[in-house]
């Protein structure tokens, strides 16, 4: 029963055969393992899986492997620089924008998906572009700031 | 940058924890994979109330992949889950204690109840197992109200035939029925604490492992204090030797309570392990978390207060149900008594308090701690009927307040506190300065020009925290002790690991406890790492839970330091050839008063190891401390909340406006990391007010199973807080003089913005609003209140 698949995954091209129901989080965090993607719920709300599917965010949990076929995927493994860290993952680190940290890969991936396409939000449109991620922890307080922390550091 | 300078305390450091956090190499326990390893998926009942005729595990068993089916019969003769704290009823009966089985045997008591545990080479080969379990059940009536539960025609529990675990007092029920004979004026409130489902991010999960070269154990579990998880489950469950079991806390993906307890998968899981021979990973999913983590609150309350002429406050009375679930898990049975009744005093001077608790069992879900744990429900009670009082007598809500504070300290509650200090005014003048309380007025003024109803509200808060001094808990039925272990390692070359058993799952521990070794011991931040979370490696621990982290884990860290600076002073007076008496410690370097002889906090740690000019006949080599600390008393965090919300009374869609926090937690090691804390109990307790409910219909199926129908705050529900931790009044029985900030938002917020909604709608003819006051609740109060 098992398909192959390939996609290029943080720039690396990556070929595999998979069940046609895994997944996209499940090859992930699995199959590649890249656990920096993490899963908090079954039903597509929290966010705590999103990634960036050819640029744009998603919820790799909403996603099977096979549809990312051809696709180029950017896990919070890849934003990563090799020394230091992407610049909102810096701002996120300067305004304590995170706490247990296990939300936080998935609202990263979001926030540099936010700033890219609406550079210029203010308060409210950062708080509705991060509507489809929970934090439990921080109150989202910390979160907005560093959002628009990183969107300046970013030069978006 | 962080500053690697030394002199740490009070200093909002960058986190040490956040690179690992924010690149994605954190590790929790669902990131764990071991060699050979297997996974387990559990049969839940999808009953609230069943017997089980039979479990037929035979077509599961065949099935692809599959190594094992285990239900309640193949766990013979092990102990059930324990409760960790005995109360007694009024009458001097113990609670009764019904067996909490680690897999269901004869009934299932809610749904999501686990029956059978089935372990695959895979996850999906386990999951298509688990579907073939063939259990016949036959249904019983649920009780799913906690009103109504006492006394209903079906019991849970043969042992309570009532549904009553206990009925417990606390407080001088005569001088308060007395008080109320005299009382000049008498506000009375009934209303419901809503039940609520913790929800960390990281569902909860456990990795168990059996080595049969040393017949041991380890657990990777999703943990607030692996210590205590590995007491409770070898001595009282599995019979397992305690120092065979290794259980490691990694990184936790917060916990708000709901992961102090012992839960039967994680027992499960170790004891399956053996049996299986190779390890076992379960990690619950959403739904799963929704039907079996214990959930928080769920109260029903009659509450009145007996005032005099002159706005004096002269007794409560209290009466409260509490439902318990179906099972008593870890520490049920203190919240709603012992964490709840004694915080009914406030910051007020009443002089007679009575409370009453009945606590019962339904077919739901355990109900157990959740951040804040009972303080929350006995400040929602006080502060809502304080507020209400002010309203019925035409009083500034703040200034009736003012009138009824406890102004000197210390200060013995007639609920069994002694409060050690606190300045009430002073952080209540502050929040309303802060909140602009004077513009209110013109604030109000505009929103109704746009048609909205804006509403104030106060809540003047206070908690227990630095859970506890153990003697006391023992008293109050306590079966475990409440200090806390920690030990400074130096190293030979002046770097430090310390080894704490409080546990981080998102309070930034591994910074704040740096910050306070690195300070004392006036080295670079960098050189000091914290160890935590795995029974392998501390020495001993009870957990984090109860705002107890800093003041009793850090106590305990601040007094290991202390005996290595001691020691240091030996080693250095051999050195300087000097009297210990006169060596000082000072910015990391030990010297003779008054002269600039002095040997570097290096140099005295590698000359303990490298022990040549030593005085080895006096002093052990080495550089390495621990240290218990039981704490003398519970601190008692404060603090003054004001909220605005704008209702609209067309869709009855209430709006945070502002919400401002002044808290006294004594002194601040870290004031980002503080107001971190409460930014996030804020958000749980607007969550609480407006959004989050856990609803169980008559059957006792949960209707509020998913993140679909349970509204968990997102970013767009709140707004930005005003927080300000004031100048404080430090903890006066702990060195660090600090009190604990985690649960203080969760606990403050949700009356105030109740009392703010309240105010809103009060010409309306509204005294109250149901939590969570969603937009349709709130349309409706408003309709029937103009009935």
């Amino acid at each position: 029963m098992s398909v192959p698949v390939s996609m290029k995954v943080n720039g690396k091209a990556v070929t595999a055969t998979v069940e046609p129901d895994t997944l996209l989080v499940t090859f992930l965090r699995e199959h590649l393992r890249l656990t920096g993607t993490h899963v908090g719920c079954d039903t597509a709300q929290c966010g705590a899986c999103t990634i960036h599917v050819n640029g744009r965010a998603a919820k790799s949990c909403n996603m099977l492997a096979v549809q990312a076929q051809g696709a180029e995927l950017t896990t919070i493994e890849g934003v990563t620089p090799a020394e230091g860290m992407h610049p909102m993952q810096a701002a996120f680190k300067t305004c304590h924008g995170l706490q247990c940290g296990f939300c936080t890969p998935g609202m990263v991936m979001s926030a540099i998906d936010l700033v890219t396409h609406h550079p210029h939000g203010d308060e409210q449109q950062i708080r509705e572009g991060l509507e489809g991620n929970f934090c439990r922890c921080t109150g989202y307080h910390n979160i907005v700031k560093a959002v628009a922390l990183g969107a300046k550091a970013m030069g978006v | 940058m962080n500053d690697p300078k030394v002199g740490f305390i009070g200093k909002s450091v960058e986190r040490k924890e956040d690179y690992r956090f924010l690149t994605g190499q954190g590790q929790y326990t669902d990131d764990v994979t071991l060699p050979n390893q297997t996974h387990a998926v559990f049969v839940r009942s999808p009953l609230a109330h069943a017997k089980i005729r039979s479990i037929d595990t035979a077509a599961a068993a065949k099935s692809d992949g599959v190594l094992a089916v285990f239900t309640g019969k193949d766990l013979g003769a092990i102990g059930g889950l324990p409760c960790g704290w005995l109360i007694t009823s009024i009458d001097g009966t113990p609670m009764k204690e019904p067996k909490h089985p680690v897999l269901a045997e004869d009934k299932v008591r809610h749904v999501g109840d686990q029956v059978a545990l089935v372990v695959a080479e895979t996850l999906a080969q386990a999951k298509a197992a688990a579907s073939l379990v063939d259990v016949d059940y036959d249904a019983l009536p649920a009780v799913a109200n906690t009103a109504t539960a006492a006394g209903a025609k079906t019991a849970v529990h043969d042992i309570a035939p009532d549904n009553v675990c206990y009925t417990w007092g606390c407080g001088d029920k005569a001088a308060v029925d007395a008080a109320f004979a005299k009382a000049a004026h008498v506000t009375t409130l009934e209303f419901v604490n809503n039940r609520l489902v913790p929800n960390a991010i990281e569902p909860r999960a456990a990795n168990a492992v059996y080595s049969r070269a040393d017949d041991s154990y380890t657990l990777y579990v999703a943990n607030q204090n692996p210590h205590v998880e590995r007491l409770l489950m070898t001595a009282f469950v599995l019979g397992l030797p305690e120092h065979k079991v290794r259980v490691i806390a990694p990184d936790v993906g917060g916990g708000f309570g709901s992961k102090i307890f012992l839960y039967a998968e994680d027992t499960a899981l170790v004891w399956a392990s053996k049996r299986v021979g190779r390890p076992i990973k379960w990690t619950a999913e959403r739904s799963e978390s929704f039907l079996t983590d214990a959930h928080g609150r769920d109260h029903v309350t009659k509450a009145e207060l007996a005032l005099d002429a002159a706005g004096k406050f002269l007794a409560l009375r209290v009466h409260t149900t509490a439902n318990l679930g179906a099972y008593l898990s870890t520490f049920a049975s203190a919240v709603p008594t012992i964490l709840y009744a004694t915080l009914l005093a406030g910051q007020y001077a009443t002089p007679a308090i009575y409370a009453e608790v009945k606590g019962v069992f339904t077919n739901t879900a355990p109900v157990d701690a959740y951040r804040g744990a009972g303080r929350p429900e006995a400040t929602y009670v006080v502060e809502r009927i304080v507020e209400t009082a002010a309203r019925e007598l035409k009083l500034d809500p703040a200034e009736l307040r003012r009138r009824n504070f406890i102004h000197a300290f210390p200060y013995a509650t007639p609920v069994g506190l002694t409060y050690d200090t606190g300045d009430y005014d002073a952080t209540l003048n502050r929040a309303v300065e802060l909140a602009d309380v004077k513009g209110y007025a013109a604030r109000k003024a505009a929103s109704a020009k746009k048609g909205l109803l804006r509403g104030i509200g106060y809540s003047c808060y206070i908690e227990a925290c630095g859970i506890a001094p153990s003697n006391v808990a023992g008293a109050l039925g306590a079966r475990a002790g409440l200090f806390e272990a920690g030990e400074v390692r130096v190293h030979p070359t002046g770097k430090v690991t310390v080894f704490t058993g409080s546990h981080s799952h998102g309070q930034g521990h591994e910074t704040t406890f740096a910050q306070v070794v690195a300070d004392k011991l006036g080295i670079p931040l960098d050189d000091v790492d914290i160890q935590h979370g795995d029974t392998g490696k501390i020495l001993f621990g009870m957990g984090t839970y109860g705002s107890r982290s800093l003041a009793v884990g850090g106590t305990a860290i601040f007094k290991a330091v202390d005996k290595v600076i001691a020691k240091g002073k030996k080693i250095a007076a051999h050195m300087l050839e000097a009297a210990e008496g006169d060596i000082e410690f000072k910015n990391g370097e030990f010297r003779v008063a008054g002269t600039d002889r002095k040997k570097a906090f290096a140099e005295i740690s590698l000359s303990a190891y490298v022990p040549h000019n030593y005085p080895l006949d006096k002093l052990e080599p080495g550089l390495n401390e621990n240290a218990f600390y039981d704490p003398t008393n519970f601190t008692y965090p404060a603090g003054s909340y004001v909220c605005e919300v704008e209702v609209d009374p067309a869709t009855g869609l209430v709006r945070v406006d502002r919400l401002t926090a002044v808290d006294d937690f004594g002194n601040v090691v870290n004031p980002m990391i503080v107001e971190g804390q409460v930014h996030g109990g804020l958000a749980q307790g607007i969550g609480q007010a407006l959004l989050e409910g856990a609803h169980y219909d008559a059957e006792g199926q949960l209707l509020t199973g998913s993140f679909m129908d349970y509204a968990l705050p997102r970013a767009d529900d709140l707004p930005s807080f005003m927080v300000e931790t004031a100048k404080g009044t430090p903890c006066t029985h702990n060195p660090l003089g600090v009190k604990g900030c985690g649960e203080a938002g969760a606990i403050g917020s949700p009356p105030a913005v109740i009392n703010a909604i309240t105010d809103a709608l009060w010409h309306l003819g509204v005294r109250d609003v149901p939590m969570p006051a969603s937009p349709h609740t709130v349309w409706k109060t408003i309709r029937s209140a103009a009935k």
